[in-house]
């Protein structure tokens, strides 16, 4: 920050002031929102229907857990689980794979491997929706649409992150360390996985919390395959509470918003410097 | 590799390490993409029906059929107004910002702060968002109407999830909301990936903060901007949680989008999967064609790369 040393008479009040206004007014804007959910959490039906914005803290909690509770319809520890099962499992099978894919083509010369990178590229656009239609029907032909494999599983192959590896592995990987390897007597296998996967740590802890955020908050996908309450993830659970039975518990409404997106908050405001560095390095990659 | 006699040939493990890759694009992608694709000639639907049973007498009724749709036509217009409104702010405001936080004659405090707190809707998960702003904008007592009443006294609530525009407005409002400081992180970036030097040489050359916001930044971040574009264009043509879950595609289908028309096609009413196979055929060639674009762009900077990389060459040997 001390590198470019500049006066202070350099820094017209005239701009400055309408800049940290700008600001705090943004900030602002991205929290209240929240803290508006949260307050409410805690208040009770009557309150909020009085006064729905405030700022103090009521201490209908239990009131609104209780209720929420005995409704049944919104359960946040299934969602809370199955959510938690499929994203470790596709961001395990997403980071592995990637890695092992982006070492294919970035340390093996093949035939194949150029027209193969450019239909990775290629496919790095294809939205879930398009695939939709045909991938349900494939599911529901052979009943599984409720196993959560059919959501996991597909994360083998990812585009995007394989073409983000590629890069972090051409900037980082030496075929140096590669050949002592082999002249160690390793095995192909197992030099990727003593040797190349330790390097790539730093690209990995990136990808990792991109890909366990987004899975987290997949809505689409589970939502077309998943038809057993049992098997709701937390955004189908979220979406519960739409639902006619609550349409007049408010305080019960906030409460159960409250239980999905503050254990994120919380999360984010520990691995935000990570996240913030990953987002900028997304630009710097396009 | 040099010598002859140890050439052992390891191009093999290439095929190898990436056969879980390719078996699992073929099974999960490619052939649910060709399903999609054949679904759009059949007469499939009704619920649970999996019977490819072709179109005999018109191979392209379900295309026929959804381009000619009112709802199709309006879904697309949804998405497109939606997309437009929330873009033209956020790519602004995200720019604003952007100026401001690499100004170096500004000096702002706390930019990382700031860009902590400005990211942080972005992580949030949008089912819960949705949720959450549809009881903002309740009618008669959410906070959005508690803060009208504040101000105007009672009796002056606002129907505000049932005017089509204002519901139109609020989608675009929470896709802002969420997304300008990801594009501010990332424009941050880019800028901060420029050489000091150009910037040095504007300002030894006299030209203030805007001259060298125009002439200098922004050029010099175009390829990261039309990244930014095409990216959110073609999220913006897959929105579908926050619209879903606001107001289910009301009031009056005003907020139905294309990826809300293709669910509703096939998972409700009389379940005609062959018609929404047919719209994401459709909607598949749009994104095509704007992944072309993005693809275009990439190579593109590549390719500057490279010559930038050979005239670096040339002035090395000339010196």
């Amino acid at each position: 920050m001390d590198k470019n040393k500049v006066s202070k008479s350099k820094q017209p009040l005239y701009l400055m002031i309408p800049l940290y206004i700008a600001c705090v007014v943004l900030a602002i804007l991205s929290i209240v929102p929240f803290w508006v959910m949260i307050v409410n959490a805690t208040r009770s039906t009557t309150q909020i229907q009085q006064h729905a914005i405030s700022f103090i803290p009521g201490g209908s909690i239990a009131k609104n857990f209780s209720i929420l509770n005995a409704k049944k319809t919104f359960n946040p520890v299934i969602g809370f689980t199955n959510s938690a099962v499929i994203s470790v499992g596709v961001t395990g099978l997403a980071v592995y794979f990637s890695s092992l894919t982006a070492y294919a083509i970035t340390a093996y010369d093949w035939k194949l491997k150029n027209a193969f990178f450019s239909m990775i590229m290629a496919i790095m656009m294809i939205p879930a929706q398009v695939t939709t239609i045909g991938f349900y029907q494939a599911v529901y032909k052979v009943g599984m649409t409720n196993n959560r494999l059919m959501l996991i599983l597909p994360a083998i192959a990812s585009p995007m992150m394989v073409f983000f590896m590629r890069q972090y592995l051409q900037a980082s990987l030496s075929m140096e360390i590669v050949q002592s390897g082999r002249i160690d007597g390793a095995g192909e296998f197992r030099i990727f996985n003593q040797i190349v996967l330790p390097i790539m740590k730093p690209a990995i802890a990136t990808q990792a919390i991109f890909t366990f955020v987004s899975s987290w908050n997949s809505y689409f996908m589970p939502l077309v395959l998943l038809t057993k309450s049992e098997k709701y993830t937390m955004p189908i659970m979220v979406s519960l509470l739409n639902g006619d039975i609550y349409k007049t518990e408010y305080g019960c409404v906030y409460l159960g918003l409250t239980m999905t997106v503050l254990p994120l908050i919380i999360v984010y405001l520990f691995l935000s410097k990570y996240i913030v560095a990953g987002v900028a390095l997304g630009g710097v990659k396009g | 590799m040099q010598k002859k006699r140890s050439v052992v040939d390891y191009s093999r493990y290439g095929y190898f390490f990436s056969i879980p890759f390719i078996v699992t694009f073929l099974i999960f992608t490619l052939y649910p993409v060709l399903y999609t694709s054949i679904i759009g000639f059949t007469d499939m639907k009704g619920l649970g029906n999996t019977n490819i049973h072709f179109l005999t007498s018109d191979p392209f009724a379900n295309f026929k059929e959804v381009l000619s749709s009112e709802l199709f036509r309006l879904s697309l217009f949804n998405t497109f107004r939606i997309w437009i409104y929330n873009f033209i702010p956020q790519l602004g405001l995200a720019l604003l910002l952007t100026a401001w936080f690499t100004d170096n004659r500004l000096q702002i405090k706390a930019k990382g702060f700031f860009k902590v707190i400005f990211y942080l809707p972005n992580i949030i998960t949008m089912a819960s968002i949705a949720i959450l702003f549809r009881a903002f904008f309740g009618y008669p007592m959410g906070p959005a109407n508690d803060l009208v009443t504040r101000i105007k006294g009672p009796g002056t609530e606002i129907k505000f999830l049932q005017d089509r525009d204002t519901t139109r407005n609020i989608v675009a409002f929470i896709q802002f909301w969420m997304w300008y400081g990801y594009t501010m992180v990332q424009l941050v970036s880019g800028v901060i990936g420029i050489s000091p030097d150009i910037f040095e040489a504007a300002e030894i050359d006299g030209a203030n903060r805007v001259q060298t916001f125009f002439f200098i930044t922004i050029p010099n971040i175009r390829t990261i901007l039309l990244f930014t574009l095409v990216t959110s264009l073609i999220g913006g043509l897959n929105m579908f949680d926050i619209p879903k879950l606001l107001m289910n595609g009301g009031p009056d289908n005003a907020t139905i989008t294309a990826s809300l028309y293709i669910y509703n096609q096939a998972f409700s009413g009389s379940y005609k999967y062959n018609t929404a196979a047919a719209a994401s055929m459709i909607m598949f060639v749009l994104i095509v064609i704007c992944s072309a674009i993005l693809f275009y762009i990439m190579r593109d900077k590549d390719e500057a790369a490279l010559k930038k990389l050979r005239k670096a060459e040339k002035k090395a040997m000339k010196g």
